[in-house]
């Protein structure tokens, strides 16, 4: 199918995309990976007067890791994250475990981090990842840059934070401690389709062995990908047992609010959201030696 | 609007609605009607093509525009000559195809798959032909095809 | 390679594919490859509405889109007499574009024509059509009521289609009443859809001479120049059909769609060639589905597990038209081998069809003519008896199979199997499987509330449409053909009325010829697929080239080598009655060392022929005497995870009996491919419509097919049971690993959940239906 026509305009700097997208509004889109946007406009669901390709703004392509956080532009891709020089690192094992079932081994050759987390399909990856291990999103508008914590960032299906005339242009993951580790627990149906259920889980351990820090997040479980904070206050200061496990596997459930759809019904889709996040601590803890 | 892509080595010029899909450009304003478009959803993989030595995208999920200035390896592009490439040898003793119209994107992901990786593991070809779908071999000819060419069979 | 020997010995080899060079290197020449100068671009316009009276259709917008030539209605096309177009059916007529009101959602509606593709999309959507909501009728349990007629334009005011049975309906009903044990089950096959990664398309142009040339996804050319010279009264001659490169068929590409008809149109009215291409969306939404057969079966049986009857009552699902693409005397297809591999003593088939307001069709995906249904229904039915009785499954079948002695088998159900050795095929099965093993560790799990399941499906099924006496389309019996013409250098060709999607034609026949005249197959050329050329068939679908084809081919080639042997006997200075074939070479009847090769005769034939005709070339249209009837023994091995309703498939063992083998590569390849379709349709596939006719499913997103990490590993295996009548004594193949694996694969599911209670699930086999059959069972409710 073949999308509506657009003026398209390619950006070589921030500082020209802001500009772009300032003049446009909200008949402006971005274009980065493009792997949710052109489909849409494939289908004419998105018809973008004005597409601002920021695929060549080289200030945005980039992996780093800055004293163990590690920051994503937004044109890095989510093969640049599979294939990243830290990703081995157990204490980005959530990150790890995402990369590798995001869309198929294709689309993650152009779908972005940072598009992704803008784009906030309730069912995408990214988000419940970002929430779990407590992201910052870098967000530019005429103002300068401001930095928001993905909590605030993501709003509701397919909104953000990001207003008219900003863009996204990176996303910080916070510098893990030593003793973390984290999963990433996806079901569904086949490569390419949206989780049925997913499960984020990152853990921190002090050196007692109790949990330091927890993030616990659920994906396709409601109109956005949502933490279970009182799993997560469940495990904190704990040591992490079978008991416990099934307890924040509980509350998990219980904060699942899922869509029925062809994937499966609310409660199968709850009940699998307890089911992962308890397989994710489980995986977790394994990787941590306990 | 005017763009310049190099496919398979050679540069082709061309005014361009920027509306227009890389696998349609490579189709009919190329003429290389060996990449396929098989779905609207970016769900199949017929239209993969090599972006800039080793990327593989999916042809129909991005614009020729974006495509200004790069450089594209259709299946054509692939053998050398009258040569073929490994790959394109191994499909065709191992009977990794039978209507060929999946086939030249899953001769480019294989490819760039074994650029990444020269001796995957069957697990690891499944892997990484998912975004590849193939409705008449049933992808086991399809993996012996990748081992032979990575030398592992 | 050409080599001076011959090769000998074509049939059984594992060959390589004559065709793949062009396909490995981007090079085949499918229909959206084709560009003719002038071309214009064709969009359809599609209904939102499932059921609607059309209240006005207003183009002018669409009109003033730059680039947009033309834009046509079912209004038009009506006035010119081409609004219907008849069903290969041929008991029922569809709208080409609709009239007065539409029928389905995405039905077909208007016909925009630009100068590009963008420009046609842009045209469609700028059409504004005005609908008025009708009642919609979602299912065909509401159609029976005939609160809501759909087809006013029919004769017969009501919703059902017709009525079709076979078998003895009062001996049945008597032989069920009195059966010791009885089992009935409602069994559905869901509504799926081929879906080949090829859309369908064509190109139409009239050229100088003011011939249609019609480039088209054709699985049965010759079929399509006939129509189209009734649909649009072009003399026959005049219609050039060609079906070039397909990119798979799976019975998608065997209706002549809307979209075909309307292009022709478009190129007459422009002067223009026109060019239409589906996509994705209106491949599922509109273009023939398969199955939605819900199938009440009643088996009857004594304790000792032998069956006594069976009866099936099925309510068909059409859609809105009644585009089943069956042969005419056939409305249920080959439903009636629905006693499968098992010899029934009394049975009873019916089918009660219905229009609803869903796409037309039926016919599709490897079904051989409803033979899917049909195994699918005995297969499951047979594990259902199996647990009722206490009898082991794979035993069960066993007791019941028809025996090797009883050959040609008459069914009750008027069909008369040609060969099987099902008890040698089973036990294969069992074999390699390691059944007694499986059923140990099975029992081990069970104890620890593991889950896991073996499952069975030994089908037989019916292919190779068909003896003139009963099978036609449109009128045209089901023959096929084979035209050969070998040259002075030995080189040959052969064109056959069949056309290949996908399925090594281009190197299987030229096996069967180099068997049949010792040639060599790399210089025998096959053609296929352009009417002017071709001889007249019927195509290909329903796994009829080999056992009709086939035959064709063998059969002309054997009158090449008759008018050979005159021609070798003038070249070996004796009489013809002298001149034997032994060892693919002509020799002197007691002389071994006097030999010639046919090599040495094709140059004879146009240099040293004497008084025999010139030429060497001969064609062949087969009538076959019968169906062929390929069988096989599949197990799948599954095991759940009680947590997700995961099902893993551990194993699958496909044991084929196809008779001869042309060659395995090609059957292997097709098997795999038809077990990843079960497997698909079993786990995965439905095309489903909500209570208000909404289309659920109508892109790759949601009408799922399965990557090459969900895939199972596949091992096969044959036994070879030759088909009597069959000139090579093959059976054909392609669509059993579909027709014979989605029962294996339940049967697995129910097997492994049989310990909760139970006892049927339909398909699509999701997770959630697993979990909630787990779930109700640990909450001490029973799943029917």
């Amino acid at each position: 199918m073949i999308p509506a026509a657009f003026e398209y305009l390619r950006a070589s700097s921030v500082d020209e995309a802001v500009a772009h997208l300032q003049q446009h509004g909200g008949d402006a889109r971005v274009l980065a990976g493009g792997q949710s946007l052109i489909p849409a406009m494939r289908f004419r669901l998105a018809r973008p007067g004005v597409l601002v390709d920021i695929n060549n703004v080289r200030e945005l392509n980039y992996l780093r890791t800055n004293n163990g956080a590690v920051e994503i532009g937004a044109t890095a891709r989510d093969a640049d994250v599979e294939r990243a020089p830290w990703i081995a690192d157990r204490r980005w094992t959530l990150l790890r475990d995402a990369s590798r079932v995001v869309a198929d081994p294709v689309v993650r050759q152009m779908g972005t981090v940072v598009g992704s987390l803008c784009h906030n399909d309730p069912a995408g990856d990214w988000p419940a990842v970002a929430l779990a291990s407590r992201a910052d999103v870098v967000v530019r508008g005429r103002d300068g840059a401001r930095t928001i914590p993905i909590d605030g960032f993501l709003v509701d299906s397919y909104t953000t934070a990001v207003g008219d005339g900003e863009m996204a242009i990176a996303v910080r993951f916070k510098s893990p401690d030593t003793r973390t580790a984290g999963s990433y627990q996806k079901i569904e149906r086949k490569v390419g389709d949206f989780a049925t259920a997913a499960a984020a889980v990152q853990i921190s351990l002090k050196a007692d062995g109790t949990v330091h820090e927890a993030g616990i997040a659920l994906s396709a479980a409601g109109s956005c990908a949502v933490r279970v904070e009182a799993a997560e206050r469940l495990l904190v200061g704990r040591e992490v047992t079978p008991e416990l496990i099934r307890a924040a596997a509980d509350a998990a459930s219980e904060k699942s609010a899922p869509q029925a759809d062809l994937r499966g019904s609310v409660d199968y889709k709850k009940h699998l959201a307890g089911v992962l996040v308890a397989r994710g601590l489980r995986q977790a803890m394994a990787r941590l030696g306990g | 609007m005017k763009v310049k892509v190099t496919v398979n080595g050679v540069a082709y010029e061309r005014d361009v609605e920027p509306r227009t899909l890389l696998a349609f450009f490579l189709r009919e304003d190329c003429g290389l009607t060996g990449t396929h478009v098989g779905c609207d959803t970016s769900s199949c993989g017929c239209c993969v093509v090599v972006l800039d030595g080793d990327r593989p995208v999916k042809s129909c999920t991005m614009f020729a525009v974006q495509a200004d200035g790069h450089e594209i390896r259709t299946v054509e592009g692939l053998a050398e000559g009258a040569a073929l490439h490994p790959l394109q040898q191994a499909f065709w003793d191992q009977h990794g195809l039978q209507c060929g119209f999946c086939t030249p994107g899953m001769l480019l992901t294989a490819y760039t798959l074994l650029k990444h990786n020269p001796r995957p593991t069957e697990a690891e070809i499944r892997e990484g032909l998912a975004g590849n779908l193939c409705r008449c071999t049933g992808y086991q000819n399809i993996v012996k095809s990748v081992q032979q060419a990575a030398g592992a069979v | 390679m050409s080599s001076e020997a011959n090769t000998g010995g074509c049939l059984g080899k594992p060959m390589k594919r004559k065709e793949d060079p062009r396909f490995i290197q981007g090079k085949g020449r499918y229909v959206d490859d084709i560009t003719l100068p002038g071309m214009l671009h064709m969009a359809i316009v599609r209904s939102p509405y499932p059921h609607a009276e059309i209240t006005s259709i207003d183009v002018s917008e669409a009109m003033k889109v730059p680039g947009v030539k033309a834009v046509i209605t079912g209004k038009d096309l009506d006035a010119a007499g081409l609004g219907w177009l008849p069903t290969f059916h041929g008991l029922d007529k569809q709208m080409v574009l609709a009239i007065g009101k539409v029928l389905f959602q995405y039905q077909e509606v208007a016909a925009v024509f630009a100068e590009t593709r963008a420009a046609a999309a842009d045209g469609a959507e700028a059409v504004q059509v005005e609908y008025a909501p009708l009642p919609v009728v979602a299912d065909p349990f509401t159609a029976r009521k005939d609160e809501v007629l759909l087809r006013p334009d029919r004769e017969q005011k009501t919703n059902h289609i017709y009525h079709w049975e076979v078998g003895d309906k009062d001996g049945t009903a008597r032989a069920l009443e009195s059966s010791p044990k009885r089992i009935s089950q409602r069994i559905w096959f869901q509504r799926c859809h081929p879906a080949p990664l090829e859309t369908c398309g064509c190109v139409a142009q009239f050229d100088t001479m003011g011939r249609l040339q019609f480039y088209v996804t054709s699985q049965a050319p010759h079929v399509y120049r006939t129509a189209l010279a009734i649909v649009t009264g072009i003399p026959e001659d005049k219609i050039h059909v060609v079906s070039p490169d397909i990119g798979g068929g799976f019975g998608n590409k065997v209706p002549v769609y809307p979209g075909y008809v309307c292009a022709i149109v478009g190129a007459l009215k422009l002067g223009r060639p026109v060019k239409w291409i589906e996509t994705r969306t209106e491949n599922l939404t509109s273009t023939g589905f398969a199955r939605d057969y819900h199938m009440d079966v009643e088996i009857g049986a004594g304790a000792d597990g032998r069956i006594t009857a069976m009866h099936v009552a099925t309510t068909a699902d059409h859609g809105a038209f009644d585009a089943a693409a069956d042969p005419t005397k056939y409305p249920a297809g080959m439903f009636g081998i629905v006693t499968g591999s098992y010899d029934v003593p009394a049975a009873h088939a019916e089918v009660d069809a219905y229009f609803t307001n869903k796409a037309p069709g039926g016919i599709a995906y490897r079904c051989s003519f409803r033979v899917t249904e049909a195994s699918y229904a005995i297969e499951r039915a047979m594990d259902i008896l199996a647990d009722e009785l206490g009898i082991d499954a794979a035993e069960l079948r066993r007791r019941n199979f028809v025996r090797k002695d009883q050959y040609p088998y008459q069914s009750r159900l008027g069909f008369t199997y040609d060969s099987g050795d099902y008890d040698r095929t089973l036990q294969l099965a069992l074999d390699r499987i390691g059944y007694t093993q499986l059923l140990k560790e099975q029992a081990e799990k069970r104890v620890r509330g593991e889950l896991m399941g073996i499952g069975f499906s030994t089908f037989t099924e019916v292919v190779g449409a068909g003896p003139s006496k009963h099978f036609d389309i449109l009128g045209i019996k089901m023959f096929d053909s084979a035209e050969i013409r070998i040259h002075p250098t030995g080189a040959g060709i052969v064109r056959a009325g069949t056309k290949s999607q996908g399925q090594g034609h281009e190197t299987t026949w030229a096996q069967i010829v180099a068997e049949e005249l010792g040639l060599d197959p790399q210089n025998i050329m096959v053609e296929e697929g352009d009417t002017d050329t071709a001889p007249y068939g019927l195509g290909t679908y329903a796994s009829r080239s080999t056992p009709v084809a086939g035959g064709a081919i063998a059969l002309a080639a054997r009158r090449v080598r008759e008018k050979a042997r005159k021609v070798a006997a003038h070249l070996l200075e004796v009489g013809e009655s002298d001149v034997e074939w032994k060892d693919y070479k002509f020799q002197v009847k007691g002389v071994p060392a006097k030999t010639v090769t046919m090599k040495e005769v094709a140059f004879a034939a146009y240099t040293n022929m004497a008084q025999n005709e010139p030429g060497l070339e001969a064609s062949y249209y087969y009538d076959p005497p019968n169906m062929t009837f390929p069988s096989g023994a599949y197990v799948a091995v599954v095991d759940i995870d009680r947590e997700t309703g995961e099902v893993k498939v551990r194993k699958f063992l496909a044991v084929d009996d196809c008779g001869t083998i042309i060659n395995p590569l090609v059957v292997e390849g097709q098997i795999h491919g038809g077990l990843t379709e079960g497997f698909a349709i079993a786990f995965m596939q439905e095309i489903q419509y909500d209570g208000e006719g909404n289309n659920l499913n109508t892109n790759f997103t949601d009408y799922l097919l399965p990557t090459s990490l969900e895939t199972p590993q596949w091992e096969t295996a044959k036994t070879v049971t030759p088909s009597p009548h069959h000139p090579i004594g093959a059976k054909g193949v392609g669509e059993s690993p579909n027709v014979g694996s989605p029962a294996a694969f339940v049967n697995a599911v129910v097997d492994a959940l049989s310990p909760l209670g139970v006892r049927h699930l339909d398909m699509p086999i999701t997770r959630d239906k697993v979990w909630r059959a787990i779930r109700a069972a640990e909450i001490g409710t029973v799943v029917a």
